[in-house]
């Protein structure tokens, strides 16, 4: 309990730090009042309501999404090395994303980049269950999630190769490092839906994901309906990752680490881990995006960079780690 | 009472059936040993049996839902995998269905059933280590404690004692007997001809997928099916300490 308390207090000490830093500089006191009553400059009320509060709310809501989607993927796949990205559903919805910006769809409406990013999640789900649907195992929904991905970067590439814009070919490359500057509530309007549906499936499997420690026969002999349990995985991170992607573009290494930071914290239960790599991966990625605004303001730095550029090399040190254990 | 019946059981590997048209019972207070040779169709008879393999024919358990079966029968698989390093007592909590912390009645009881579990494979000086830093045979045991702890009236083990050390294999087979005493059932393949022949109460012999005997270890482990299923002599005895079986040479 003491870590699933101490993580709540940090995801709200940091959902607090990211409403109130920023290059505007804002008191306490005013910030507090804009979002709460209104009753100040409309300057202020605008920075507040209409560009801290979508962040720090996307921030958390990512983050819980990547972080509780790598938990299980881990789980369901017994494997510490996978991560969310894995049956494709990022990969696919970036392509989505790519080709909004790409055809100018994306400047017709302001959500239709995020819906295009969906429609390409979709379209990956779609595919996987073809591939790896009711029946097949752990090994076919890797090697399918591989070949979807693959398939989808390739298409993304080819996007940008033959690009006519080199304009359009910078905003791409920079929408795909994963960013949660300039988002609109209606951004937390359009992915909170899906990321709650998906959060709610993901964390009911505790149970299934505890019995498949013993393996998948083991599991099943104790009443685990292992068909459902694929069902689940695969929906319930589609849809989180999908309207994470959406929303906030490519953001590495949380989904991967997050899990594996808090393992040893929770007894290595997968049913524990779940609910605290939620409240791990938004801590991760809100701290994350106020080091992005606090170590270069200027130079909008990416998201997505910053979390790889501290993930990797956590990951090199827990492998590292792991290195001196197993030998 | 019947525990499990099997009805002209098939199961089918491609065309080629493993297991072929087995019928058996197991009643209550059975310590059934499973024995045959690599092949024979052990692991997928038990398998079929519980629904995880698809088969023709009938079997009780697997006619049930799944939770219903998970009460009637526990199950103990061949490959023994511990994919995260969770305590002993965590992993052995895993037969309950639950973790430990749920609401209290049921915890108790739960509690309890952990604590049986634990004392009867002599794992109490272990709950707290990590389940993935014992060794293979220590592992094997913690992999048992949670079969039992399931507390059905059933038990299936593919291959139990396999690896373990003799006292860790001598009283793994005490158990079943005890539990057999107690009025539950026990289905375990084996592999071990002279601890089947001393603890089962009753051996299945398996060739080619199909029951080739069926009945008292003495009568099972005749020199003609030894001949034939095993290629093996083997010597028997009767001594205080019980029956006493070693296969000897190779006859083929």
């Amino acid at each position: 309990m003491k870590v699933f308390v101490a993580l709540a207090v940090l995801v709200g000490l940091l959902f607090a730090g990211s409403l109130f830093i920023g290059p505007a500089g804002l008191g306490f006191a005013e910030s507090l009042n804009a979002i709460f009553s209104g009753k100040e400059a409309a300057t202020i009320v605008l920075v507040m309501q209409e560009i801290r509060l979508p962040r720090a709310l996307l921030g958390a809501m990512t983050g819980a999404a990547l972080g509780l989607s790598g938990a299980a993927m881990q789980g369901y796949l017994r494997n510490p090395l996978a991560e969310p990205g894995l049956i494709g559903v990022s990969a696919s919805a970036a392509l989505g994303a790519v080709l909004a910006l790409q055809t100018g769809v994306a400047a017709a409406f302001a959500l239709a980049l995020p819906l295009s990013a969906l429609g390409g999640a979709a379209l990956a789900v779609l595919l996987i269950l073809a591939l790896a649907g009711p029946r097949g195992g752990a090994l076919t929904l890797i090697l399918a999630g591989v070949a979807i991905s693959a398939l989808a970067a390739a298409v993304t590439s080819l996007v940008l190769n033959l690009s006519p814009n080199p304009f359009a070919a910078m905003e791409i490359v920079y929408w795909m490092m994963g960013s949660l500057a300039d988002r609109s509530m209606s951004h937390v309007w359009l992915a909170a839906p899906f990321m709650a549906v998906g959060l709610v499936m993901l964390l009911s499997l505790g149970r299934s994901l505890d019995a498949l420690t013993l393996g998948e026969d083991a599991a099943a002999s104790m009443g685990v309906n292992l068909n459902r349990l694929r069902l689940m995985v695969i929906f319930g991170t589609a849809l989180a990752v999908g309207a994470s992607v959406s929303v906030a573009g490519a953001i590495g290494f949380v989904g991967l680490v997050v899990p594996h930071i808090l393992r040893p914290l929770v007894g290595a239960q997968p049913s524990r881990l779940l609910p605290a790599a939620a409240l791990g991966g938004a801590a991760m990625v809100l701290a994350a995006d106020i080091a992005v605004r606090v170590v270069a303001p200027d130079q909008d730095l990416k998201l997505g960079v910053l979390t790889a550029l501290i993930g990797a090399p956590f990951f090199l040190h827990l492998i590292w780690r792991l290195r001196g254990a197993e030998a | 009472m019947t525990l499990l019946s099997l009805n002209n059981l098939t199961v089918r590997r491609g065309m080629c059936p493993v297991v072929e048209n087995v019928t058996m019972t197991v009643k209550v207070g059975e310590f059934v040993g499973l024995i045959g040779p690599n092949g024979a169709g052990k692991t997928s008879l038990l398998r079929a049996a519980l629904g995880l393999l698809p088969f023709e024919g009938t079997s009780s358990l697997a006619a049930l839902s799944p939770r219903l079966r998970a009460q009637a029968a526990a199950f103990l698989p061949q490959g023994r995998e511990i994919a995260w390093p969770v305590t002993v007592e965590a992993l052995v909590a895993l037969g309950r269905g639950a973790s430990l912390d749920r609401d209290k009645d049921r915890a108790a009881v739960d509690r309890a059933a952990v604590d049986r579990a634990l004392a009867r494979m002599g794992l109490q000086n272990y709950r707290a280590r990590t389940a993935t830093a014992l060794s293979g045979g220590e592992q094997a045991r913690v992999l048992i404690a949670r079969a039992l702890a399931q507390e059905t009236p059933l038990l299936l083990a593919d291959e139990p004692v396999a690896g373990l050390d003799p006292e860790a294999q001598l009283k793994t087979m005490e158990v079943f007997s005890a539990l057999a005493a107690e009025g539950r059932g026990v289905v375990a393949s084996i592999h071990d001809l002279g601890l089947a022949a001393r603890s089962c109460s009753r051996l299945v012999l398996m060739q080619a997928g199909r029951v080739v005997a069926d009945g008292a270890p003495r009568d099972v482990l005749s020199d003609d099916n030894l001949a034939q299923v095993f290629g093996v002599r083997g010597y028997h005895a009767e001594t205080a300490d019980g029956p006493v079986f070693q296969p000897m040479s190779v006859l083929r």
